[in-house]
């Protein structure tokens, strides 16, 4: 194990107050089995899958429930065994509308359950590994959910010679990669050795930012010997964005349109890789969330193992209820997360945090006219000009927005962060992202 | 003295020179514009609204001079621009279209519609839809951000207790709203159709009643108080056949949501 010596700093970015002291010395606990639970078929980028059970089927541990439906999807797995009560569309903890499986929970896994067979990894080849992750339903943890499966199989002529583990966690308030890297180093290493072994790299880096340093020891005690890397990285946000990881451990760009293995770089958060070692060593699909509960109206914030499917109540009656009625819920961190309009939702593959704030935190705000201050621009960390895109999507210039390369946008929130007039820059990227990218589409 | 003369003789010619040549000009190189389409011009409401599918009056104006677009496609001129423009055409025009004004399809104000959530965000109806599907209970009425509002070239509509509300002394019925709704809440109507639907949710009833109580649950009450196939129910949702006259007071009356009302009352 070595640490990297040299750090590339990334342009732009901000600091917001981590918030991580609530929750960064809770272990991780298993949630309290529930008596229902909601698979929903969209937990991931990409076509939702296909339920393949019916309504009234007996369900055992781990069975699949759900068919990928295309490249670009992922299997779904129950985490108990149950009766399926329903199959109907309905809402996920990130406002996603898909249908969903909904499960009555037996009270215990009392009939075998249905795991995958374990595959010793140190012999298996590409195809193998490939195909385990497929079968096991492995998605991006980090919070996009993009099919691993299809990640570790780069464009013929790509070749990757780095694997990055991801365990920046630069959003506020999460502890849920961090707990995972002081409980689970060993899985971790594990499986970013499995990793390289199915992609061919060379090297492994482990980046973790530099306010986790209970986290870097016991990463540092896992690789041991072995010949990982360790990056232990300046926290700024937003560090844990693919590109920028990729940048500081590297020193390489991913250009406009190019991807990770372009550049010959996989970066992988550290719950993506704990689930490949689940999946491989033991042969047990995706069906956990690590995830943190917090915010100031949660009674006792902790850190869940929850299975996918639980519902949020149930995670906060887990948490100690309210202690202090909420103002807004929102799933996943504060800078990119989605607000919540309703809690009678379940949780999916890559929701990373559930937090509630009370009315005395909340910051509701009138956004006003930009006053040209640029701030966002000194923020934004891809280079853009927040500022000069979000007048022309006001102006509904959109072939102006294009030029700007608002399509670049992969929506931080540093801009609206630091914008003193509350200016709503990220919602008008989004729109001029949706709206120009269903025309790419359309031109296709 | 000479000087002065010099200067007045040859200002003078120049002046003589240039003068024949822009009379040549305009004999030989103008660009001979039929004259009937500034008649149009004059002749039409010249609101610029578009509805004719051109761009502005004028252009509109071109295309009737030249054949390509009909007499009467000015809409928020009517009946009236229309003969005018036939008679500059000198084609006959008869009728017509009876006029159109825009009606919004919601009465869940703020007193009777829920709101699922804080919606703190651009002030446009598109971009509140898209997010987490819009913050108003009923998935299909009027989330009152005022799109419609904002490209009205009449300035006929404004936001009244969280819907938009369209003043039909000054709507024109050029159906820029219409384009503008992202929810389609917002339809053209005859501006004699005086009785009318203010509700857009196919919804059943039992889940109508959870976000709105004005809105229509597909009772039929209204189907059974009036002359046959004036009113239907389809989807969930009172449809008035405005092709035919309709006396609707008995049905208003009945109507247990007060969905159905005039748009006088």
């Amino acid at each position: 194990m070595k640490f990297l010596d040299k750090i590339f700093r990334f342009a732009g970015g901000i600091a917001p107050d981590g918030h991580k002291g609530d929750t960064s010395g809770i272990p991780l606990r298993r949630l309290p089995r529930p008596q229902t639970i909601s698979v929903s078929m969209s937990q991931h980028i990409g076509a939702p899958s296909v339920p393949c059970v019916k309504v009234g089927d007996r369900v055992r541990r781990y069975q699949r429930i759900g068919d990928a439906a295309g490249p670009i999807s992922s299997a779904v797995h129950t985490p108990f065994s149950g009766v399926v009560k329903s199959i109907a569309p309905s809402s996920t903890a990130s406002t996603r509308v898909a249908t969903a499986v909904t499960i009555a929970v037996d009270p215990d896994d009392a009939d075998t359950d249905a795991s995958l067979s374990p595959i010793d990894w140190r012999s298996a080849s590409h195809d193998e590994i490939v195909a385990r992750v497929r079968d096991a339903g492995i998605v991006g943890a980090g919070g996009a959910g993009f099919p691993t499966a299809v990640k570790l199989s780069p464009p013929p002529g790509r070749s990757i010679d780095t694997v990055i583990v991801n365990g920046a966690e630069c959003e506020p308030y999460l502890n849920g990669d961090n707990r995972l890297m002081i409980e689970r180093a060993a899985d971790i290493w594990t499986g970013a050795q499995i990793i390289r072994r199915a992609v061919g790299a060379s090297r492994i880096v482990v980046g973790i930012e530099d306010n986790k340093p209970e986290a870097i020891k016991a990463m540092a005690g896992a690789i041991g010997a072995g010949d990982g890397e360790i990056a232990v990285l300046p926290h700024s946000y937003p560090q844990g964005s693919e590109k920028h990881i990729i940048h500081s451990v590297t020193g390489r760009t991913v250009q406009t349109g190019h991807l990770p293995a372009d550049v010959g770089c996989l970066v992988e958060n550290v719950w993506t890789v704990v689930s490949i070692t689940r999946a491989v060593v033991q042969g047990v699909p995706s069906v956990i969330r690590t995830l943190t509960i917090g915010g100031d109206a949660i009674a006792s914030p902790a850190n869940f193992a929850a299975p996918i499917g639980a519902m949020v109540p149930d995670i906060i009656a887990a948490a100690g209820g309210f202690g202090v009625q909420p103002a807004k819920a929102v799933c996943g961190g504060p800078m990119m997360g989605i607000a919540m309009p309703d809690l009678q939702v379940p949780i999916t593959k890559t929701c990373s945090g559930l937090l509630f704030f009370t009315a005395a935190s909340v910051h509701e705000f009138g956004s006003g006219p930009c006053i040209g201050c640029g701030r966002c621009i000194g923020a934004c960390p891809m280079g853009l000009m927040p500022a000069e895109i979000s007048q022309a999507v006001e102006a509904n210039d959109l072939a102006l927005a294009e030029k700007l390369k608002v399509m670049n946008c992969f929506e931080c929130g540093s801009c609206a962060y630091v914008c003193p007039a509350h200016r709503p820059l990220v919602q008008h990227n989004r729109r001029a992202k949706a709206i120009i990218g269903a025309r790419l589409r359309a031109r296709k | 003295m000479d000087g002065i003369l010099n200067a007045i003789a040859l200002l003078g010619a120049m002046g003589c020179v240039c003068g024949l040549a822009l009379a040549l000009a305009a004999r030989y190189l103008g660009v001979k514009e039929d004259p009937r389409v500034g008649k149009i011009t004059e002749a039409l409401s010249g609101a610029n609204c578009g509805s004719c599918g051109y761009a502005g009056c004028a252009a509109y104006a071109a295309a009737v001079a030249n054949g390509t677009a009909p007499v009467d496609g000015c809409v928020p001129g009517g009946a009236a621009v229309a003969s005018a423009v036939a008679a500059i055409m000198g084609v006959d025009f008869s009728g017509g279209d009876e006029p159109k004004v825009a009606f919004v399809k919601c009465g869940g104000d703020c007193d009777s519609a829920t709101r699922r959530f804080a919606y703190n965000g651009i002030a446009d109806c598109a971009a509140a839809a898209a997010v987490a599907g819009g913050d108003k209970g009923c998935p299909h009425g009027c989330l009152g951000y005022g799109s419609c509002a904002n490209v009205c070239p009449a300035h006929a509509i404004a936001i009244a207790k969280g819907i938009a509300v369209v003043d039909e002394s000054l709507c024109i019925g050029c159906g820029a709203c219409v384009k503008a709704c992202p929810r389609h809440v917002v339809e053209l109507v005859p501006r004699s159709a005086r009785v009318r639907v203010f509700c857009n949710s196919t919804d059943p009833g039992a889940a109508v009643r959870k976000y709105c109580s004005r809105g229509c649950i597909g009772c039929r009450m209204c189907v059974r108080n009036s002359a046959e196939g004036v009113v239907k129910v389809d989807g969930n949702l009172a449809h008035v056949d405005y092709s035919v006259p309709f006396d609707g007071d008995a049905a208003v009356a009945k109507c247990p949501v007060k969905c159905l009302r005039s748009v006088d009352a």
